[in-house]
């Protein structure tokens, strides 16, 4: 099973140049999203209550 | 004996193990990088992180504490002092100077440390706080205390939507122009505009000040030593002389600032400013929220330069890691692998 999914990810990304740099992009790509977002929410639940975003809903005008 | 091309075709003299070879060599003594096997590499990572985490935790909590550093520094100066004494005793001169004349009168009363919340490494400001800051700053201190690079744009988004800070940029006139005549103008404030200046030029403040300038508050928060705690301790700091001290007519005492007599006086009292979201307006929270509002206006970056060092952290911890394991993976080979010396015959030179 483990090899299986070995073979399928070098045969995918690892086997040609072309490939491997595409997956090293997409990859950059996907992390970056789930780092930031994953940051973001950590950030926002750690500092609840403190920043704008949280306080402007009591100043904002609705249109 | 040797010949330098026996060494190098090293067919027979020397022969270095085949990477073949170093690994099945290796299988024995143990192959991967962090040890023989799985139970081996899960050993060694829990004793990583055991350890990291036993010396964070000793090392901030037990060791680098007040209570051990303190004793360490005073045994520290204790000694200097003695070898000062010493080189004083025998005519030398050391190439550092120990005694600091120093007096709380002069230099104003060192400012205790309060706990700020935005102090903390993972925490933004509170921008409620930034925001009754700022009414305390429009209310109080704007009528003596300029803050030239501040503009009604910086509010928008932090403290003030950007409907509130156009209007309260409106409640001002400012000088524009030329217009098409060639005169100058007055028309009411707009973003870009900075806060108004409550005097014309600094003459016109010291002139109405007893000779004083009020400073302007856009980085007062850096420009002092102390930084909150001294503008906190500052504002509150007022009291009654000691005996023996006399304060110049116009000017007050106040022993958190540098000679003791300020020509500001006391500002901030209970209940000068109503607060329109229900927080008690008494003098140590006006205080607190216009000094959080100044550290705001000296540090807009800080909540952005947080985040993104704790994200700096993170990324550069997993690049660590990851910097170990190629290390050791790397490694393995060279480490597990047996040089075998076979004597043989030797070409004669």
């Amino acid at each position: 099973m483990a090899s299986a999914i070995a073979r399928t990810t070098y045969n995918l990304f690892f086997r040609r140049s072309s490939s491997y740099m595409v997956g090293i992009f997409a990859s950059a790509f996907a992390f970056e999203i789930a780092f930031d977002g994953a940051a973001d929410r950590l950030w926002d639940s750690v500092n609840k209550g403190r920043q704008w975003k949280d306080i402007r809903s009591k100043y904002i005008e609705e249109q | 004996m040797f010949s330098r091309a026996a060494y190098t075709t090293g067919t027979r003299a020397f022969r270095a193990p085949s990477f073949a070879q170093g690994r099945m060599a290796s299988t024995q003594a143990g192959p991967g990088p962090f040890g023989a096997d799985r139970k081996a590499a899960i050993a060694w990572f829990t004793k990583a992180a055991a350890g990291s985490a036993i010396l964070g935790y000793g090392v901030s909590n037990y060791i680098a504490t007040d209570e051990r550093i303190a004793p360490l520094s005073k045994a520290l100066s204790d000694s200097v002092n003695a070898l000062q004494k010493k080189a004083d005793d025998l005519g030398l001169k050391l190439p550092f100077t120990v005694a600091h004349a120093f007096s709380t009168a002069d230099h104003g009363l060192h400012p205790p440390h309060y706990p700020w919340d935005h102090y903390k490494p993972w925490k933004t400001y509170d921008h409620a706080s930034i925001r009754r800051g700022f009414q305390v700053y429009k209310e109080v201190c704007s009528a003596c205390h300029s803050m030239e690079y501040i503009h009604y744009r910086n509010l928008v988004g932090v403290s003030h939507t950007e409907a509130e800070a156009k209007e309260l940029a409106a409640e001002y006139e400012y000088k524009d122009g030329p217009n098409d005549v060639g005169e100058m103008f007055m028309r009411p404030g707009k973003l870009t505009d900075a806060m108004p200046a409550p005097y014309p030029n600094e003459e016109a403040a010291r002139a109405a000040n007893g000779g004083a300038y009020p400073p302007d508050l856009s980085c007062i928060v850096r420009a002092r030593h102390g930084e909150e705690d001294y503008i906190f301790s500052l504002l509150l700091g007022y009291c009654d002389p000691p005996a023996g001290v006399t304060v110049r007519e116009g000017l007050h005492y106040n022993p958190y600032f540098p000679g003791g007599a300020i020509a500001m006086a006391r500002a901030l009292y209970d209940e000068v400013c109503e607060y329109d979201d229900g927080t008690p307006n008494n003098a140590s929270q006006l205080a607190k929220d216009v000094t959080t509002f100044l550290s705001w206006a000296s540090y807009p970056e800080h909540d952005e330069r947080k985040k993104m060092g704790l994200k700096t952290l993170a990324i550069s911890t997993m690049l660590l890691g990851l910097s170990v394991w190629w290390k050791r993976f790397k490694w393995s080979y060279i480490k597990s692998r047996k040089i075998v010396y076979k004597p043989g015959k030797f070409d004669e030179v």
